[in-house]
């Protein structure tokens, strides 16, 4: 053990026996670490006495990166706390995640937002990187001090929860960002269109009886979004897709050359709205379940690159919240946990590619492309995932690190598990279980 | 207990046959609701639990009365819904009323689904009285026994043209009612502006109730909400009773042999502006008069063991 800068007291670890899958593809190799750090890669490493995580059969990968998780403080901590959610994090192969702003008080002063990182360095599960707002309290008017916060790290700004409701406002927002070096981030949904709504408007709802929430609700802030880009030449990121239309959109975005960039979720490409039958408000979620044909289109563009990460929105929620009636109970999902099984199940596609739209492509979007999602070479940051691709596990919420249980995949038999994660060269997952130290 | 919990939540749910037992159980209830005491102990010791979110005094008596009425025990919970959402949720609520060790609760809530949610939480048999814009099975069953009934056809309705107008989209009554009404072999066309309309439900739809009103067995006006409303499905000042509404040139258009009907309560002015009672092809105080019986049919079928017992 030595004692790495900041005081943290990390490993020296060699990874032996795993196959390293980063940008430049798979292929056999061991590694080692030591103060934070990637110190040697070699398909065959001597071991002298440090710590070492066999991974043979298993896949060595960057860390995952969530670009969207609600980490629920300050201000909800009976939901999730920065500590929790971390944890959660960790043991689902994040190494960085982006903290989303819609928390009380609202991320939108330097004061909150600083006193997130610092939470989240407390925890020391994996980095925590807060989010700001792009209006003040959410509210959709006064933009945040974006050169204040861009000061102090904050590199994705989103009003997430909702989306910029008024165009000149979001027209001022991309034109001022632009300037800095920054990323807007939009919830897409026009709001007078989901007054109310509960579930996607589609046949389910209409038996149901549920008050619908039409896929154009999400394609006109696409597609609004994406005009702004083009005349403001700045660049947004989209979150959560969750229509084919959306995706369409973006595929021309992409097309025309614009700085557009977008995620979906694992709930997404795996769950339709059918799921809302048993009217369980665990399904109810922002953006909703969609029809199989979406999830069709999202996993499409997953695989060609439209859309560029998966993210979790992993949005806890406490029981006696979501045990309400549908039209009361607030949406949102667990996630983070559960990413890799159901975007394994949920996409045919090689690991490279699987593990590039969690690790280095959302990085790259967070603008933390200097920490995570790194290739296996030396001098590199030591943030690490090891996953055991082959196995098998059922959902049990009581069993997840989060304070919450909203998970959708209850019960769901799920292939592929994170066995250990290193981060900052320090292993604080171990054998599927979290490492306190 | 390894028999299937029954319930009362949807006319989907429970299905052709037991429909027809249901209706035909109602005529019963309607022949001890003429005797000079209507009342039978065929519930003696069970208890009902009326848990009302949603405010409905008519339907809770409707209940209140069927249940007594069996010989059951009735307890009343009311309250808006909102009431609860002050840290209690909806489950709290019903594991408390479920500790009283209740036979029966019949919900209504204004959300959708509220009944099978409430079915998780407890071991008593649910009974749906209306929940959001969902479902309305018992106003669905004294609908059609109203029907079956004033026509002679009994439980086949095979062939009859139902034509429902109004507010399709936000009624629960419109869903169950089609569902009953098709499921026993009625033609069900949804009659309204296509604000009002759902694309989605397999019904026929009729945008002009002129070009239908003269044809059909049945018209089924739905209440239509008046107050003023962001995004309103129909414009303000009148144009949906024009367009929509029973006014006397198109009662005048009616078949002598149609029936006339409406789940209450009327909002006189706009969906209709003839009196009803004047009206022979009314059918409305027939759709009044059934509901006490649809709902002891309904308990009796949950709770009942056997046979109807008579009073001695
Ligand atoms: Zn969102
Ligand atoms: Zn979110």
């Amino acid at each position: 053990m030595t004692d790495a800068g900041c005081g943290a007291v990390v490993d020296d670890i060699v990874i032996t026996g795993g196959t390293l899958v980063d940008q430049s593809g798979s292929r056999r190799g061991d590694v080692r670490i030591r103060d934070g750090r990637i110190v040697e890669v070699a398909e065959s490493l001597t071991v002298g006495d440090e710590r070492v995580i066999d991974a043979a059969g298993l896949l060595v990968t960057p860390g995952f990166v969530d670009l969207h998780t609600h980490l629920r403080e300050p201000g909800m901590p009976e939901a999730e706390t920065i500590e929790s959610g971390s944890r959660a994090a960790a043991l689902g192969g994040y190494t960085a995640v982006v903290a989303m702003p819609n928390t009380d008080p609202t991320q939108d002063s330097v004061e909150v937002v600083e006193w997130v990182a610092a939470r989240g360095r407390a925890a020391g599960w994996c980095d925590v990187y807060p989010s700001g707002s792009i209006t003040i309290g959410r509210a959709g008017r006064e933009l945040t001090p974006i050169a204040d916060l861009a000061a102090v790290g904050v590199r994705l700004f989103t009003d997430d929860g909702s989306g910029v409701q008024d165009d000149a406002v979001m027209r001022r927002a991309l034109e001022y960002a632009g300037d800095l070096d920054v990323r807007l981030a939009q919830h897409c949904e026009v709001a007078t269109l989901t007054r109310g709504a509960v579930m996607h408007e589609g046949h389910c709802c209409s038996t149901l009886g549920l008050p619908g929430w039409p896929a154009l609700a999400e394609e006109l802030m696409v597609h609004r979004d994406i005009e702004l880009v083009r005349l403001t030449g700045s660049s947004v990121h989209l979150l959560h897709l969750s229509t084919a239309r959306s995706v369409e959109l973006v595929r021309e975005a992409k097309a025309d050359g614009l700085a557009v960039t977008a995620e979906a979720t694992p709930h997404h490409i795996s769950l339709t709205d059918e799921r809302l039958r048993g009217f369980d408000a665990v399904f109810k979620v922002n953006p909703p379940l969609r029809t199989m044909a979406d999830i069709e289109a999202v996993r499409d563009g997953l695989i060609d690159g439209t859309i560029d990460a998966i993210a979790t929105d992993h949005a806890p929620h406490p029981r006696h919240h979501k045990e309400r009636p549908l039209e009361e109970a607030p949406p949102g999902m667990l996630g983070l946990e559960t990413a890799l099984g159901v975007a394994r199940a949920s996409l045919e596609c090689s690991w490279e590619h699987l593990v590039g739209a969690l690790s280095w492509r959302p990085a790259a979007i967070a603008g933390v492309a200097d920490r995570h999602g790194r290739p296996f070479i030396a001098g590199e940051p030591a943030n690490i995932c090891v996953i055991d691709p082959d196995l098998q596990w059922r959902v049990d919420p009581a069993a997840l690190a989060s304070r919450s249980t909203n998970t959708p995949f209850i019960d769901i038999d799920l292939t592929g598990r994170v066995r250990h994660t290193v981060h900052d060269g320090r292993v604080v997952v171990a054998d599927g279980s979290a490492v306190t130290r | 207990m390894t028999a299937a919990r029954r319930h009362v939540r949807s006319i989907d749910e429970v299905g052709r046959e037991r429909i027809i037992k249901l209706l035909a159980l109602t005529g019963h209830m309607h022949e001890i609701n003429q005797r000079p005491v209507p009342k039978v102990p065929a519930l003696r010791g069970r208890v009902v639990c009326n848990l009302f979110l949603e405010d409905s005094t008519r339907t809770r008596l409707s209940f209140d009365t069927a249940a007594k009425r069996l010989g059951a025990d009735t307890v009343a919970f009311t309250g808006s819904g909102s009431s609860l959402s002050k840290g209690e949720s909806l489950r709290d609520t019903v594991e408390t009323l479920a500790a009283m060790r209740l036979d029966a609760i019949v919900v209504r809530h204004r959300s959708a689904g509220a009944p099978w949610q409430i079915a998780q939480w407890c071991e008593a048999a649910i009974v749906n009285a209306g929940d959001g814009r969902h479902a309305h099975p018992t106003q669905a069953l004294l609908d059609a026994y109203t029907i079956g009934r004033r026509t002679g056809r009994g439980a086949d309705l095979s062939g009859l043209r139902v034509a429902i107008v109004g507010d399709i989209v936000n009624s629960r009554v419109a869903r169950s009612t089609t569902a009953i009404a098709s499921m026993l072999g009625a033609e069900v066309t949804h009659v309204g502006p296509s604000t009002l309309l759902d694309p989605r439900l397999d019904v026929q739809r009729c945008t002009d109730l002129d070009q239908i009103i003269g044809d059909v067995d049945v018209l089924y006006m739905l209440r239509m909400q008046n107050e003023r409303m962001d995004a309103a499905p129909v414009p303000p000042g009148g144009e949906y009773t024009r367009r929509f509404g029973l006014t006397p040139e198109r009662a005048a258009n009616i078949r002598t042999d149609a029936l006339l009907m409406h789940p209450g309560p009327i909002n006189h002015g706009t969906e209709m502006t003839v009196d009803p009672s004047t009206m022979p092809q009314s059918a409305i105080t027939d759709q009044v008069s059934y509901g006490v019986a649809v709902r002891m049919a309904v308990l009796f079928d949950l709770l009942g063991t056997g046979e109807m017992e008579e009073e001695s």
